[in-house]
């Protein structure tokens, strides 16, 4: 059962009990306000806060979706983080196998500036980024500006360093010998990489997924700045409830709820992977 | 080279199907260019989305760059470094509040990175060894990590509510702490609630990459130290925790850059307008840049900031790194 193999003293176990109680307290309370909270009448929520709910209702639950367009929200949010993940995994594994398995001039450049973006602060690129799309669109005619799709060119940049930081290591990990044989058996670079190192290195890259699509669901300052009303984000629609003359904290609650389900139910399905990603790839 | 068994490396160089036949030598060119191939889709992202705008920023930042020349800012003077010296002339009101926040955000980067730091390693040497519950903990724990910002962040808001939040519910009218209901969102206190949620948000990051860190530890070690009688105690200071060094070294380093740079946590807590006492540099700029209309000064203002971080990051690499390496020898 034990990973060391003395039994732990008594003081230890005692501290572990009294920290890790008020950890779990310090962790479940706001999630149980917003659970509670999503189920109240407003006159609950306005008046002095309280434990328990006067009565139980799902009027805040259907009352989200036309207080604030959320599910359009939902949706550009949806595409947003779906499209951002997919291309960021994609370009990561391709880079990442690069670095891993060949050795050319610049590989060392390349791997110190990329991780050096994540050193940057958003905002000094922020403007500079929002002239850089308004120019390309009216260059081109392509819309990166309060589109959907410069918000995902924008966010697929924010989990690439780390995702192909930590695929470097996990690449790293998968023995050679298999895709020289893969190579010997007909293989092009590219089949060795597809059939041999990305099955072997799957919870990396479900790590790396699961990284990247939180990132750009969560992200609030560019999608605040870089997108319109059609293309608004959850990051910014969730606020919606607020800057209105009543505070609709219910409903707020309620739609925090519905939007971080997802995120928190897809995490901690794969917490698993990622924890397994990190101690492969990352932690070594 | 041409047998018909080739060597290894030359099989790993040889991409095989080629239209001269599997055996022959693909162009060099080819050869060469494959991993500069691979890599070319993220280094045109990384250009477009991070290095070029920096370059520009930088360029910004010797520009007198107002609203009137924002539609076309390369028309904008240059008014060299008048922008960093407004910035940093503490004497004046710009750059005694850049200062402010500057401090600000130090002090509350240090306690933050400190608090997650010490919570997720406790956590994670408490939860090494298995009992019953600790995959529902485990799990449990993950959640505030794993819920977006600003969900996060907007239930912190509704809990710091001066007449209908939790916080003051407790505190005032439960436990009778205090004589009367606390602001928590303006004023001094509004430190203590941005640290709170600070913490409360990123120390399972740390929780999650300790966690990591201690399942690389080799279970021998832990038996071996057993053997010559060390206790839990001294297993964990002579094992453990240098063991986790390495880990510790990014972890501290990454916390701390994102730390300092959060934007999400203060932006949605106290929204465009930070109070003084939690003027995070982010939301300072940002402010400077946007509310003011006035991106040459804004953009002066960043790139101290990133000098700052890097002057920080390299001396911290440089530090750790040769401390490592003298303990190595």
């Amino acid at each position: 059962m034990r990973n060391s193999p003395m039994s732990p003293p008594g003081s230890f176990l005692w501290s572990r009990r009294i920290f890790l109680t008020l950890l779990t307290g310090f962790v479940l309370v706001p999630v149980y306000v917003m659970v509670s909270s999503s189920l109240k009448p407003l006159a609950d929520v306005t008046g002095k806060f309280r434990w328990l709910p006067s009565s139980l209702t799902i009027r805040p639950y259907i009352d989200i979706w036309s207080t604030v367009p959320l599910a359009r929200y939902f949706v550009n949010s949806l595409i947003v983080a779906g499209a951002a993940t997919v291309c960021s995994v994609v370009i990561a594994v391709f880079a990442a196998y690069a670095v891993s398995r060949y050795s050319f001039r610049g590989k060392r450049v390349f791997t110190v500036t990329v991780l050096s973006t994540q050193m940057f602060p958003g905002i000094l690129f922020l403007l500079p980024l929002f002239l850089i799309y308004v120019n390309i669109g009216n260059a081109t005619g392509i819309a990166l500006f309060g589109s959907r799709g410069g918000l995902i060119l924008t966010y697929l940049t924010f989990s690439l360093p780390f995702s192909i930081w930590m695929l470097i290591g996990y690449f790293d990990s998968v023995p050679r010998d298999l895709d020289e044989a893969a190579l010997v058996d007909g293989c092009g670079p590219l089949g060795a990489l597809f059939r041999v190192v990305v099955p072997a290195a799957i919870p990396g890259i479900v790590a790396v997924a699961v990284y990247a699509f939180m990132t750009a669901w969560g992200e609030v300052l560019f999608a605040s700045v870089m997108t319109n009303d059609t293309t608004r984000t959850l990051a910014v629609g969730l606020q919606g409830y607020s800057t209105l003359n009543d505070v609709y904290w219910n409903q707020i609650m309620a739609a925090s709820l519905v939007v971080s389900v997802p995120v928190v139910a897809g995490f901690l399905l794969l917490q698993r992977y990622l924890v397994a990603g990190l101690t492969a790839g990352a932690v070594k | 080279m041409t047998t018909t068994v080739p060597a290894k490396a030359e099989v790993r160089e040889n991409s095989p199907g080629t239209a001269d036949g599997p055996r022959r030598r693909p162009g060099r060119i080819r050869r060469i260019g494959l991993p500069y191939l691979l890599l070319l889709p993220a280094l045109l992202l990384e250009l477009l989305v991070h290095l070029v705008p920096m370059v520009i920023g930088i360029a910004m930042s010797f520009k007198e760059l107002t609203q009137f020349y924002i539609r076309d800012w390369t028309t904008a003077p240059w008014n060299g470094l008048d922008n960093y010296r407004m910035s940093v002339d503490f004497n004046a009101p710009v750059g005694e509040a850049l200062l402010h926040s500057f401090l600000v955000t130090v002090a509350f980067t240090l306690l933050s990175v400190g608090l997650c730091w010490l919570i997720g390693t406790a956590a994670a040497i408490y939860m090494q060894d298995t009992f019953r519950g600790r995959g529902l903990l485990r799990a449990l724990f993950l959640v505030p990590y794993a819920l977006p910002v600003y969900t996060a962040v907007i239930t912190w808001v509704f809990m710091f509510q001066h007449d209908n939040g939790l916080v003051n519910h407790v505190l005032h009218d439960q436990l009778g702490i205090t004589d009367k209901p606390s602001f928590w969102l303006i004023g001094d206190n509004s430190f203590i609630a941005l640290l709170t949620v600070s913490v409360w948000k990123g120390w399972p990051f740390a929780f999650l990459i300790v966690m990591a860190g201690l399942q690389n530890i080799p279970k021998e070690l832990y038996e071996a130290a057993a053997l010559d009688g060390a206790g839990m105690w001294q297993q964990l200071r002579r094992i453990t925790l240098p063991s986790l060094r390495p880990v510790n070294q990014v972890l501290v380093l990454v916390l701390f850059l994102w730390t300092f740079n959060d934007f999400n946590t203060p932006y949605v807590l106290f929204g465009k307008t930070a109070p003084e006492a939690a003027d995070l540099i982010s939301v300072h700029i940002y402010q400077a840049s946007f509310v003011t209309w006035n991106f040459g000064t804004g953009s002066a203002m960043s790139v101290l900031l990133l000098l700052f971080l890097l002057l920080v990051t390299g001396g911290y690499l440089w530090l750790t790194s040769r401390g490592r390496r003298t303990a190595d020898a």
